[in-house]
Parts: structure tokens; C-alpha cells; sequence
């Protein structure tokens, strides 16, 4: 592991209108290290790649690589400069060849011809070098994610890059693929190259990195060496919660809740989305989905909602066998779905609010018996009032209402149709502070109601405030059940960073 | 907590949205203005044998074919799709009625029926490969936009079929109280397919899946079933168009019947107000549209011009639409009226 600095950001700055996304944060990679970044949503990671790669410009702060002072203003300056990226999605082009790929735009000419002698020798050394060995002859496309990657690697260090950065690289890689990819990375480590990895899995981070920097809510949290910050003390990083801070016992016991297990899933699955997971939701009960980004808590609501069909295990309702082949099935046995991505999952932008509110119930009755149009401005009516959505009637379209606003419209679809079990996916996310304290309140006054819950967030406070159970996840499998008193952050924490898991 | 500015802007929408119908109104006003003043006897009916005569009864009866495929391509259009196979499926649709009565001598009401179940099938085909296997809706549409034509030719023979027969006559020369038959027929399209689609729900699933089609698989539409409707309520408006102009020539031509008719429908509906990308649709303007193109046919024919010009004002009016279509040009021109204002 290296000493000598390679890229120092110093107070780095850059405000979007109305969010400070980087405030004076410091960066520094070694030659010869691989350095992890790591930070919740939102904590600054991606903006402080757009400003080392040159895909924004800095509002304030100095970039030095190898001792000097860059600008980067385009990646492609920054590349010349010596900064590579490769992304999770690759930008190269999978209908040429490998050999194409890795001299495209830079293919060497004699009298502007190109020499594809040349580029296919010189291709064959640059893979050989890092001991891929793959026929640069065929289509890049033909061959895994996996290798196509490698193979952008390759190009950049072929580039003469001196940092690369790695944005997710593992995100859609096998284990054995994963495995290949950080033998690369040691290589090429070891060849003085500085190494800036981007990931959500804790392991990887443990298995490859030799230093982190944790960033949150755009500030530095710190950097660390790997080997001396223990994973607990990482995941109290990156969640912006010390421990000493959580070592006082919960002000009020959990009312012990009985109600029969109303769904049972058992070893659901999906290749490649989630390993086999066992969840209980009873009625009256809110069960919290807690892990890091990417561990899987969405996964696991696509499959109980049908989105996604388990490849193995079953979901029982009532003691029933189920089949979620999609969504209208998953309605039809009393499941409601809030995802996670309002402007793309949930709202149709153009219809108003009451015809926002109704789709749901009227999909369930299907289209030949319309609710009557008083019947709809009667619910409407009734859930602008009750969620307090702010608007002057229900005839706006959604699209101008603001982001707390239209989740309150969601939950109103949801809840008109009446159902019994309610899967919420960040329903806060991206909603201001009170609007968050009213969907909360709501949350636990619907479970009272005897309602079935399963509350996701990647805001620990949130889920451990509102959930009576909590399963944790972890590297896309379920590392362990908290209950009752147990229900903590702390233990949440815990239960994250812990080695193996359950 | 709402905003000052949210407020704004749900009161300006609201403004906006109610009068959508307006501007497909405001053309059509200007072009019959224009033949009031510069077309003579323009807006002239007289009543012979019983029967209505003049420009006006013209363009409506000539408008039939077209109104009655904008119809269609509205709700197909609404889903976020297109349907190219229009035309074609006029031209099927009529070499069928054409063979089965002036060939094997059916009924009107059997051939005719039977020629409007091939346009249904038509539809399911189009529905089936857009819906259910993801195909892109230009090519999907496209399969049976080339191969309609050669259908037909196969069941005629190659041959242009005459068709003989009163009751087939009836649909293009029968009139009601002076009016034409075919007006009628019109109509009666026009309030099936929009009770169909606004006093039951069918209307709002195709909005919402043509807006968000993920949200709304998400919120419990049988987005598929939604998408293949579309396409076969398409389909019979495209049959009921063929069954118009193979009784105005007495006869089927698969060659050129119905020829860039989708173009014209695609207009009509574009003009009428629906957007392309899908979403709110208006049934109505889709009607007003129809007539524009109509009326700017009858009116460049009226005036001696060279058909080949009808061309160009369409392509004037497709640029004028499309440019007011144009989010840019839109705010551009909201800062325009504000700055006039201040």
C-alpha cells in the first residue's frame, strides 16, 4: 500500500439549487491503493465523482493529481488527464468487437487509415496483460457484464489512467465474477494504479479496499483504514448514528400484539434479486424492512406483490397457498404496494387527484362498472381531508402537486381499496419534515386498525419508530429478526454489520 | 403545505386544461370563415328530390371514411401506440364485403357483418403482437399495413370486384330526413365508442396506461386487455370505413382504398388535441380534427387548385401543430404573453 498521495480533493463545494451536495469535503487516494467511498442515498458520493471525472464542475475546493492543480471541465478532460470511470452500466458498444471497443475514437492511422492489424495486436496485449483471455475478434456483446467490464478496464488502463473509478461495478456480477474482478484490481493495484471503488456491499468493501472515506448528507464523515474501522462502527458512519449515542433503553415497551400470521412467505426467491427469505406479517403488526441500499428490501416487496415471481418457495395467505403471478392477483388477495420510485411507479401525472385516488379500486372492479362520478369526489372528498393533502379540490393533475403531496395521494389510492396487507416502500423519501411525521403517524394509527404492515426505509430512526418487527438484510439475504425490546437502532446496526450473519 | 407557486400552477393548468377543445374549434372557424368570404354559395344547401345538396353535406359525408378511422386511432393513440394498418384493413375489410356480396351473392347485412368481424380479427392481430408480445406499435401495426393490401388482392383475385347491390348502396346514397345515411352511421360510431369509453371506466384505464403504463400495472390494470380494446375498437372503426368507400365506388379496390388514410387519421387526432406520447384523449376534437382535413380537401378541390397541393397545407398544419405541441415553444410563448401583459 502506498503513501505517496495521487488525487487530493481539498474542501470540495458544490451547491445545487436549494442542496449544499458537497460541503468542503476532503478526499485523498494513494498510488497504489484501492480506496472505497461509501455513504447512504444522498450523502455526496455521486456528485463527488461527476467533480473528480469532470462531469460537473466544482463550485469551490482544489483538485491536485500527482501534485497538480486540475480542472477538469468534460471527462474527457479529466481522461486525458489521467482519471478513468468505469460505470455499472458500461458505455462502450456491444455490436463491435472487443478490439474495436478498446481503440475506439483513438485507433491508430497510417494516412488516416486505420490499422487494424495494429489495433487487434495491440488489442490482444492490453487483455493479455491483465490475463484476460477472451478472442478480441468477436462482438463485445456476446460475451457476460463481467468480461465486458474487464474489458473497460482494460481500455482505461490502456488510456494511461492513473486513478480509476469504479461506480458499482458488482452490482449485477456473480460471486465467482466478483472474485475475477478483484483479482484485477489487486493487479492493477500493484502496478501503482489508484483504485476509487463505489459499492453497497460491506464485504466487498472488507475483502478488496485498503482505505475508506465515508461520506454523509454531503460533509465527510472521515477516512478510515480498512483494517483498523470494525464493521459496526462503519455502518454507525455511514447512518450518521454513534453508538454511545443509542446506549439508552427504548422510553416505552411495544404492546405485545396477537394476531394469526396473515401472510407466510417461505424461501421466496429470485436468481440473481434475492436469496430465499422467510417473512411473517400478521394483522395489527408493522414489520420493518431494514439493510443498506442494495441488500434487498425492495426486492423482497416485488416478490410479495407479484411484480416479481419467486422462482422458488410460497407466499401462504391465511394458511392458503398463493400464486403472486402479478400485481392484479397480489390486489385481489388484499395486498396494497406503495413503491419506491413515485414518478415512475405511481402516479399518472396528467390525471387528477380524484382519478389518482380511484384508479386502484376501479382497476379491482374492473372497467365495466365505473364508480359514479359523485361516488369519486366523495372519496376524493373524504382523503384529501383525512391525509390533508394540500390542494384547492380533486381536479388538479398530480404533476403539480409537490412530492409529499402526491405520496399522499398514493397512500389515498391504496387505502381506498380497502386492503390487508400494505407493503410501503420509502414512503418518506423525498418529502419534507412533516409531511414524514403525518405518513408515520398514519402508518401506526392503520396497523391499529388491524391492518398488516411491511415498512421499508433506509432510515433506521424511521423504521425502528414505527415497526413492531424488524428483519434485517443484508448482501441480498435476511441476516437476522428483531423483536419487541430488541427493536433498536442499535441492535438494527448490529445486526447489519455483523460477520456471516444468521 | 402548499406553496404560493404549486397554487399558481394548479390554478393555471386548470385554466388551460378546461378549453382544450378550443384550438381544433378556432381552425376549423377560420378555415369556413375564409370559404365564406372567398368560396361562393360556400355555405349553400338546397333540398332536391328530397334530399340535402351543398359544400357543407359534402364535406360531411366525404368525411365519414376519415372521421370514422380517427375515431379509432384515438384510443390507440391514448394507449401510447399508433395504428399504421388503418388504411389497409379499410381495403381488406371491403374486398371481403365486396367478394362475399357481388361475387358470392350474401346478403348485405351477412356480407357486411362478416367484413367487420375480419376487421375485428384485424384488431386482435394488431392488440396481440403490441400488447401481449411487446412488439413496438409502428411495427407491429406495420406487419399488417403491407400485407393487408396483398390479403385483399389474394381474395379478389387481382381483380377490381363490383358490388351491385341496393342494400350495400344504402350505407353511401340511402339519406334520413335529406341527410346521408352514412352521416348517420357517423354519429352512431362516435357515441358507441364514447359512452363505451367515458361512462365506464375504459376511458380512464386508457389514459392512465398510456400516461404511466408501469404506475398503472402497478395500481392493478390489465394494461394488456386496455391496449388490445384499443386496437380492436381500431379495427372495426377502420371495417366500418372500408364498408363506406366500397359502396361509394360500387366496387373493392385493394390497391387504393383507404391509401394514407392512417396519415390523415393520425392528423386528425393529433390536431384534435391528443398527444402522441400518449394519455388524456379527446374523442371529440379527434371528430373536429376530421373535419378540418376534410374541409381543406373539399376547399382546395372547390378552388381549382392542384390536388398535389393539399399535400403541402397538410404538412403547414402537422409543422403548426407540432410546433405548438413543443414544450419549448409553449413557455416561450407563455413569456411572451406575460411580458405583453406586465
Amino acid at each position: 500500500m502506498g503513501e505517496k498521495p495521487l488525487l487530493e480533493m481539498r474542501g470540495i463545494r458544490k451547491v445545487y439549487p436549494g442542496v449544499r451536495a458537497l460541503d468542503g469535503v476532503d478526499f485523498l487516494v494513494r498510488v497504489g491503493e484501492v480506496h472505497a467511498l461509501l455513504g447512504e442515498n444522498g450523502a455526496g458520493k455521486s456528485t463527488l465523482i461527476k467533480v473528480m471525472t469532470g462531469a460537473t464542475r466544482r463550485d469551490g475546493g482544489e483538485i491536485l493529481l500527482a501534485g497538480k492543480e486540475i480542472w477538469p471541465g468534460s471527462t474527457k478532460e479529466a481522461q486525458e488527464a489521467g482519471i478513468s470511470t468505469v460505470y455499472q452500466e458500461i458505455n462502450l458498444v456491444p455490436t463491435l468487437s472487443v478490439a474495436e471497443n478498446l481503440f475506439l475514437g483513438r485507433e491508430p492511422r497510417r494516412l488516416g487509415m486505420i490499422r487494424w492489424g495494429q489495433v487487434k495486436k495491440r488489442a490482444r496485449a492490453a487483455l493479455e496483460r491483465l490475463n484476460i483471455k477472451i478472442d478480441v475478434n468477436r462482438d463485445l456483446g456476446e460475451y457476460s457484464i463481467a468480461i465486458q467490464q474487464m474489458v473497460a478496464i482494460a481500455r482505461a488502463v490502456d488510456i494511461k489512467a492513473k486513478l480509476l473509478i469504479l461506480d458499482e461495478p458488482t452490482s449485477s456480477l456473480d460471486a465467482g465474477e466478483v472474485e475475477q474482478l478483484f483479482g484485477l484490481m489487486r493487479k492493477l493495484k500493484g502496478e501503482g494504479l489508484g483504485i476509487v471503488f463505489v459499492t453497497h456491499f460491506l464485504d466487498q468493501v472488507y475483502a478488496v479496499s485498503d482505505r475508506i472515506t465515508v461520506l454523509r448528507n454531503g460533509k465527510l464523515v472521515g477516512e478510515y483504514e480498512t483494517a483498523k474501522l470494525g464493521r459496526m462502527d462503519l455502518v454507525g458512519k455511514m447512518m450518521g448514528r454513534e453508538l454511545a449515542e443509542l446506549e439508552y433503553g427504548k422510553s416505552e415497551a411495544r404492546v405485545e400484539k396477537k394476531g394469526q400470521a396473515l401472510v407466510v412467505a417461505r424461501g421466496i426467491a429470485k436468481r440473481g434479486s434475492i436469496e430465499p427469505i422467510a417473512l411473517e406479517l400478521s394483522a395489527g403488526e408493522v414489520v420493518g424492512l431494514a439493510g443498506l441500499l442494495g441488500s434487498g428490501r425492495t426486492e423482497v416487496a416485488k416478490l410479495l406483490f407479484g411484480i416479481d415471481r419467486a422462482d422458488r418457495g410460497e407466499v401462504r395467505v391465511e394458511g392458503k397457498a398463493v400464486k403472486l403471478r402479478g400485481p392484479r392477483e397480489a390486489i385481489r388477495l388484499g395486498f396494497a404496494f406503495v413503491p419506491e420510485d413515485r414518478k415512475t411507479q405511481s402516479i399518472i401525472p396528467e390525471l387528477t387527484i380524484r382519478e389518482n385516488i380511484i384508479l386502484a379500486m376501479q382497476a379491482s372492479r374492473g372497467w365495466v362498472r365505473a364508480y359514479s362520478r359523485a361516488t369519486q369526489e366523495k372519496l376524493a372528498e373524504k382523503y384529501i381531508a383525512a391525509l390533508q393533502i394540500a390542494t384547492p379540490d380533486g381536479e388538479q393533475a398530480v404533476k403539480n402537486l409537490s412530492g409529499g403531496n402526491q405520496q399522499k395521494v398514493i397512500l389515498a389510492r391504496w387505502l381506498a381499496s380497502q386492503p390487508r396487507v400494505l407493503i410501503l416502500d420509502e414512503p418518506t423519501r423525498g418529502i419534507d419534515v412533516g409531511a414524514k411525521a403525518e405518513i408515520q403517524k398514519l402508518v401506526l394509527s392503520l396497523c391499529s386498525e388491524g391492518m398488516a404492515i411491511l415498512f421499508i426505509s433506509s432510515e433506521l430512526e424511521e423504521v425502528v419508530r414505527v415497526s413492531d418487527r424488524v428483519a434485517v438484510l443484508r448482501d441480498r439475504r435476511k441476516v437476522g429478526e428483531l423483536s419487541g425490546a430488541d427493536v433498536t437502532e442499535q441492535a438494527v446496526m448490529r445486526t447489519i454489520a455483523s460477520e456471516g450473519g444468521a | 403545505m402548499t406553496t404560493m407557486a404549486e397554487e399558481r400552477a394548479a390554478r393555471y393548468s386548470k385554466r388551460r386544461g378546461v378549453p382544450r377543445l378550443v384550438w381544433p374549434l378556432a381552425a376549423l372557424g377560420v378555415i369556413l370563415l375564409f370559404n365564406f368570404f372567398f368560396t361562393p354559395e360556400f355555405f349553400r344547401v338546397t333540398m332536391r328530390d328530397g334530399r340535402l345538396f351543398g359544400n357543407v353535406i359534402d364535406i360531411l359525408r366525404n368525411g365519414v371514411p376519415v372521421t370514422l378511422v380517427s375515431i379509432g386511432m384515438t384510443l390507440v393513440i391514448a394507449t401510447g401506440g399508433v395504428d399504421l394498418s388503418v388504411g389497409a384493413v379499410m381495403a381488406l375489410a371491403g374486398t371481403l364485403a365486396a367478394v362475399l356480396i357481388g361475387l358470392h351473392h350474401w346478403g348485405a347485412a351477412a356480407g357486411i357483418s362478416a367484413a367487420l368481424g375480419l376487421a375485428l380479427v384485424c384488431g386482435v392481430w394488431n392488440g396481440f403482437l403490441v400488447a401481449y408480445l411487446g412488439i413496438q406499435p409502428i411495427v407491429a401495426t406495420l406487419v399488417l399495413m403491407v400485407s393487408g393490401r396483398g390479403i385483399a388482392q389474394l381474395l379478389s383475385g387481382g381483380q377490381i370486384v363490383d358490388v351491385i347491390n341496393p342494400g350495400f348502396d344504402y350505407l353511401t346514397k340511402g339519406a334520413i330526413l335529406g341527410m346521408p345515411f352514412a352521416v348517420y352511421l357517423m354519429a352512431a360510431c362516435f357515441i358507441v365508442v364514447a359512452v363505451m369509453t367515458r361512462k365506464t371506466a375504459l376511458g380512464l384505464f386508457i389514459e392512465s396506461v398510456g400516461n404511466n403504463p408501469l404506475a398503472s400495472r402497478y395500481a392493478g390494470i390489465n394494461e394488456r386487455g386496455v391496449k388490445m380494446v384499443a386496437y380492436i375498437v381500431a379495427g372495426v372503426c377502420s371495417g366500418l370505413a372500408g364498408m363506406h368507400v366500397a359502396s361509394e365506388i360500387q366496387a373493392a379496390d385493394a390497391n387504393n382504398a383507404g391509401l394514407y388514410l392512417e396519415l390523415d387519421a393520425i392528423l386528425a387526432v393529433l390536431i384534435g388535441g391528443t398527444s402522441l406520447s400518449g394519455g388524456r384523449f379527446s374523442l371529440i376534437g379527434s371528430v373536429v380534427g376530421a373535419m378540418i382535413i376534410q374541409t381543406t380537401r373539399t376547399m382546395i378541390l372547390n378552388k381549382g387548385i392542384a390536388v398535389e397541393s393539399t399535400m403541402i397545407v397538410k404538412a403547414v398544419i402537422i409543422l403548426v401543430i407540432a410546433i405548438f405541441q413543443a414544450e419549448k415553444f409553449r413557455t416561450l410563448l407563455g413569456r411572451m404573453l406575460k411580458r405583453g401583459r406586465a
